[in-house]
């Protein structure tokens, strides 16, 4: 217990002492993950429509392979990614190994099967008859897609809150494309483990805790947009 | 549209952190311990603020750094694993191998020392005594240079470690030096690694001080034939920053302030059947 303790001390030292390397970590782990979320979403909520709305060869395998996606262990998407972009494999003309774009591209991989499986889930639950309904007032197709956008947004919002959870706080593949280094690619969880090998357990639980505070505050601001202009069930009478 | 706006926003840093890499940076592979024990971190700025290259530091185990440099993912590699660097140096995939510091490995066990291991000057010998009383031995099993080390003694003490009382952690070694102290079991460790743990461990020094458990670290250029897009000259530019007498001065006075005593002894220079003299 006496370890938590430290780590809770260490962690509020760090924060309002404001050290640079502490918040160029935390402001690193936003970002790479940030974008890997948003880039997933623009990938996973059209494939997830696509998926739900319409039917075309392949389709039973695709959401198979979806759904299996939103398993894939973190560290295999890094090895992947790790032998696409080493300089002797395909993509290593790029240059990109090591750094903070090579683990965007790995948590995309990450996230956005996640996000397609239950944007999936969430379009597949509306009534099948809101869509004559809104066919027959005359809606466009940009307008009936948007419509329903709005009409899952409670799920389509818990999607985007899980797949930023999966990357916030994965590691494998973070450390295995960004190589953990120092002021360019060390985020958050990355460090934690390098704290914990160095037999810094204080430093470690305070990372894992500003990893927590910010993981929270980032679904705190999601989760009032998901519920601001929520309907209440009347009491029973 | 304002969430297009937000997600084009957000996914903006990724596009501008394109080709970071320019064909200048030196990537180094190096053991864990050189950067658990904040050497690197002390190290790396001083190389660049020499050299103008930037640097690129990977630390995994030194198996794994080795095979890194070996398949030309890495431009220069610092070791600590004497008998596999002189494999891929007589395969001619490392080139130049040259000492650049030393400290020392040491047997950890329960302090009551159920076999003996205090008994005896070798390390080969406590092995024996371990295997003999039935405790138990945990191995890193990772390929690391300590693990290849522990090979190395097992084969000297003419055993082959096998069986429920020789456990693999497959981690790093804070991690290892954890279950053996858990289990009440022997391990081999580096000092550094014993000493940064050492508040939270019961385990004892049994066995420390035999020639056999120097920990030699090396630093190897790599053959431009290994790979594209290699920065020979740049890692050819660390290997020798390392062994500068700058650098090794450094390395000297390195892990005082923390430790008390230094961490790594320089040896730059001198004859390996020399070191530890």
């Amino acid at each position: 217990m006496d370890l938590i303790w430290e780590g809770i001390r260490e962690a509020l030292r760090l924060i309002l002492s404001r050290d640079p390397e502490i918040l160029g970590i935390t402001l690193l782990s936003l970002e790479v993950s940030g974008a890997a979320t948003a880039l997933s979403l623009m990938v996973g909520i059209p494939l997830g429509m696509a998926l739900a709305l319409t039917r075309f060869p392949g389709h039973g395998l695709l959401m198979a392979l979806i759904n299996t996606g939103m398993g894939l262990p973190p560290v295999v998407a890094g090895l992947f990614v790790w032998i696409s972009l080493r300089r002797s494999g395909p993509f290593g003309f790029l240059e990109l190994l090591y750094t903070p774009t090579a683990m965007v591209i790995a948590q995309i991989i990450i996230a956005f099967p996640i996000v397609a499986g239950l944007t999936m889930a969430a379009f597949q639950t509306l009534n099948p008859k809101l869509k004559l309904q809104l066919l027959g007032i005359g809606a466009s197709r940009p307008q009936f897609l948007w419509l329903l956008c709005k009409e899952a947004k409670l799920p389509l919002l818990a999607a985007i809150m899980a797949g930023f959870g999966g990357v916030i706080s994965e590691v494998g593949a973070s450390m295995m494309v960004g190589g953990n280094i120092r002021g360019e690619t060390r985020v958050l969880t990355t460090a934690t483990v390098l704290e914990t090998g160095k037999g810094n357990f204080d430093t470690a639980v305070a990372l894992g805790l500003i990893l927590l505070g910010l993981n929270f505050a980032v679904n705190l601001i999601l989760t009032h947009i998901q519920q601001r202009e929520q309907i209440r069930w009347p009491k029973p009478s | 549209m304002r969430i297009l706006a937000l997600l084009l926003f957000l996914a903006a840093p990724s596009l501008l952190w394109g080709g970071e890499i320019s064909n200048r940076t030196v990537i180094l592979a190096t053991t864990t311990s050189t950067q658990d024990s904040g050497l690197l971190d002390h190290l790396g700025p001083l190389f660049v603020k020499k050299n103008s290259y930037p640097l690129k530091t990977i630390a995994v185990g030194t198996g794994q750094a080795l095979a890194l440099a070996a398949k030309g993912e890495a431009d220069v590699t610092l070791a600590h694993a004497p008998e596999l660097e002189k494999k891929y140096v007589a395969e001619g995939k490392l080139l130049n191998r040259r000492l650049v510091m030393v400290n020392d490995f040491v047997i950890v066990g329960p302090s009551n020392d159920p076999a003996k291991a205090s008994s005896t000057r070798s390390a080969a010998e406590a092995l024996r005594l371990i295997q003999k009383s039935g405790a138990r031995f945990v191995s890193r099993g990772d390929n690391s240079g300590t693990h290849n080390l522990e090979q190395f003694l097992w084969k000297q003490s003419g055993i082959e470690p096998k069986g429920v009382w020789y456990l693999e952690s497959g981690q790093g070694m804070g991690a290892t030096l954890g279950i053996a102290d858990d289990r009440g079991a022997y391990t081999l460790t580096d000092r550094a690694t014993y000493l940064s743990f050492q508040k939270r461990l019961r385990l004892v020094i049994l066995l420390e001080g035999d020639k056999a458990l120097l920990n030699i670290y090396s630093v190897l250029e790599v053959n431009p034939a290994n790979g594209p897009r290699m920065n020979v000259q740049g890692g050819r530019a660390f290997a020798d920053f390392m062994v500068a007498p700058e650098t090794q001065a450094v390395i000297k006075n390195f892990g005082v302030e923390k430790y008390g005593r230094p961490l790594f002894v320089p040896i730059a220079g001198i004859k390996e059947e020399d070191v530890g003299k």
